[in-house]
């Protein structure tokens, strides 16, 4: 049990900056997720936690410990590989006992404690077996039960659901967030995949090209992006996105995107009026864009007219693709939509849940 | 089944091509066997293959020459002298190859690619052109005519190509591997004994094929360093001695050349499942 604090850590390959001064402080039994697209740093982050690289710069802490000089194996930490790395000519067994033995536990603890994880995991009868006679999804609970046995102070996960196929990845999803509610260890946690992050995590870091761009609970960065990269990497499909200038009609400020000009909502007036005349990306989420007919009663109405390029019928909800003069943007209609491909129609937006971040800065602005 | 008559159909070129490349190979060996076991008058009169005509007649068979050879001429002392000059030098060298295959492989340290290319650099390095310097080191430190001269002399020709074999498979296994040992608590010992060498057993398993057969069946490197004499001379030693000392007696000499090869022939038998393996070491996945 333990916190973990990056101070100020940069690190370098050569020329090439992985993570720049990064800044977090994981208070214990936290879960926190490592966000972002491939090479954005969060594999570094976490192997830099993990003493497999050296920080070039900062400082971590596990604990209050200072760790930047501590070897990974006197850092109190297990971690699970994307690739699992279980020991091939090792049974399961072995394979989780292998850390156990190395620390010199004796070998009633280390069969209790390997016992115990095996049954926790639902393992128990694999445990003679060799890797390669494990499935996917086997293997991957036999890299988690070898992290388990450790009761290390801080689990570290680097992309551990990366391989399985779709529907396994929502059981283990699952199984992962049980797992840590159960231990209640601190858990750090990498992805590139947002649905995970946003459903396992207590609180999620996005990153990009190495730096920090958001460090909030799902919730709030769903809610409430603070600059345009989040704002387009959290959510599926991703917001849609127009270049607009801010101007003044009727004594309000409005959002004009050359096709369209929407009012800003009256609470939102005073906030943004400092920034008429300026360029701004104006954003809305697709679930906030409706067909006026099934729009939810209440909200603050924006029409636009666009042409209805393509429908994807997902059952639940259909994706329509809209086509203004300049711009494209989606839609998740309800399924009971008129919308056909083709025709022009009038979508609404909920204007209460607009978006509006400076063009140049790409921060939000509040 | 008309699926399975095609196949062997189109194979059919294959394997002639096979038999045929087997039975050329094959052909001086089975010879030699067989002249081996023919008595003296046998063999001066007609050649090996007269016993094709009814090659299940034992009378025609004896295993005479081999009692000959290996009680009265020291063929038995030959062959033990060649265990014990090839075994130590096939396990030292590819002992300390590993150590140094894994050091190179995953371990960082200052000018380990120099180093690495200058130890690959030997391998162009004729054998030849260290005898002088190296017999005369030998002569100096008492080391010219002993086992331990032969043994390091046949450590330095094998270290190279050793470490060479064995750092490409090291470095082929997964690094992810290593990094979990190491947050397990591994040392690098540990992860050298533990990991590195339980999985490379195919590869150690070809490189003694390669070590032994190489040492073995060497002449010149006995000969220079170890000399000549009865008590120290390997098979290769004996062997070409007693081409001079007997002669016309095939039937002697052939028994004694199947001795030096039998040995061989056994080691690689037993270990080709792992030859094989080793040799396509790496290209296939799984």
């Amino acid at each position: 049990m333990a916190s973990v604090t990056y101070e100020h850590v940069t690190k370098r390959f050569g020329d090439v900056i992985a993570v720049n001064d990064l800044n977090i402080h994981i208070e214990d039994g936290e879960f926190l997720v490592f966000v972002g697209p491939s090479g954005c740093g969060k594999t570094t982050s976490l192997r830099l936690l993990a003493g497999l690289e050296e920080v070039t710069e900062g400082n971590i802490y596990i604990g209050d410990r200072l760790v930047n000089d501590v070897p990974p194996k006197d850092r109190d930490i297990a971690m699970v590989f994307q690739s699992y790395a279980l020991y091939p000519h090792m049974s399961v067994y072995d394979n989780m006992a292998f850390g156990l033995r190395l620390r010199k536990v004796p070998k009633k603890e280390i069969d209790r404690r390997v016992r115990e994880a095996a049954r926790i995991l639902g393992i128990e009868e694999l445990l003679d077996r060799k890797p390669k006679q494990l499935s996917g999804g086997q293997r991957q609970r036999v890299a988690v039960g070898r992290a388990i046995v450790r009761d290390p102070a801080v689990f570290l996960m680097d992309e551990p659901l990366s391989n399985l196929d779709a529907k396994l990845r929502v059981q283990a999803r699952a199984e992962i967030s049980k797992l840590h509610q159960r231990l209640g260890t601190t858990f750090i946690y990498v992805t590139h995949d947002q649905v995970e992050a946003m459903t396992m995590g207590t609180r999620i870091a996005v990153l990009n090209a190495g730096v920090l761009q958001q460090l909030d609970t799902p919730q709030n960065l769903y809610d409430y992006p603070t600059n345009l990269f989040v704002a387009g990497f959290i959510g599926s499909p991703a917001m849609n996105f127009f270049d607009a200038t801010l101007v003044e009609r009727d004594g309000k400020v409005h959002i004009d995107t050359g096709d369209f000009i929407v009012p800003i909502p009256d609470d939102r007036q005073e906030t943004y009026r400092p920034h008429l005349g300026k360029e701004v990306v104006f954003g809305i989420r697709p679930e906030d864009v409706h067909d006026p007919e099934y729009a939810p009663p209440g909200i603050k109405r924006a029409p636009i007219e666009a042409m209805v390029t393509v429908t994807e019928l997902m059952g639940n909800e259909v994706i329509v693709h809209l086509e203004t003069d300049r711009f494209e943007f989606l839609g998740r209609f309800d399924p009971r939509t008129s919308a056909t491909v083709g025709t022009r129609m009038t979508a609404v937006f909920d204007m209460d849940r607009m978006h509006l971040f400076d063009k140049e800065t790409e921060k939000a602005i509040r | 089944m008309k699926e399975r008559v095609f196949r062997w159909l189109s194979r059919f070129p294959l394997h002639l091509v096979l038999i045929g490349a087997a039975l050329v190979w094959l052909t001086p060996s089975v010879g030699l066997l067989v002249s081996s076991v023919r008595p003296y008058e046998a063999v001066i009169r007609t050649g090996w293959w007269t016993v094709l005509a009814h090659p299940f007649d034992f009378s025609q068979y004896t295993l005479q020459n081999y009692r000959e050879i290996l009680l009265t001429q020291g063929m038995a002392q030959a062959f033990r002298n060649s265990l014990l000059i090839t075994i130590p030098s096939t396990i030292i060298p590819i002992g300390i190859a590993a150590f140094a295959a894994y050091a190179f492989a995953w371990m960082e340290f200052p000018g380990r690619q120099v180093i690495f290319a200058i130890v690959v650099g030997l391998l162009v390095v004729p054998l030849q052109m260290t005898l002088i310097p190296l017999l005369r080191a030998y002569n100096r430190l008492g080391l010219a005519g002993s086992y331990v001269g032969i043994w390091l002399a046949h450590t330095g020709y094998g270290l190279p190509f050793a470490v060479y074999l064995l750092r490409n498979f090291f470095g082929a296994l997964p690094r992810d591997l290593f990094e979990s040992a190491y947050l397990d608590g591994a040392s690098e010992l540990t992860a050298f004994f533990r990991l590195a060498l339980p999985l490379s057993v195919p590869a150690l398993a070809s490189l003694a094929i390669f070590q032994f057969l190489w040492v073995w069946n060497d002449l010149l490197v006995a000969l220079i360093y170890l000399g000549g004499t009865e008590e120290v001379a390997p098979l290769t030693l004996k062997l070409s001695s007693l081409i001079n000392s007997l002669g016309q007696n095939w039937h002697l000499l052939t028994a004694a050349a199947f001795i030096s090869m039998a040995l061989p022939l056994v080691v690689f038998f037993s270990l080709q499942r792992y030859f094989v393996r080793g040799i396509l070491a790496g290209s296939v996945k799984g």
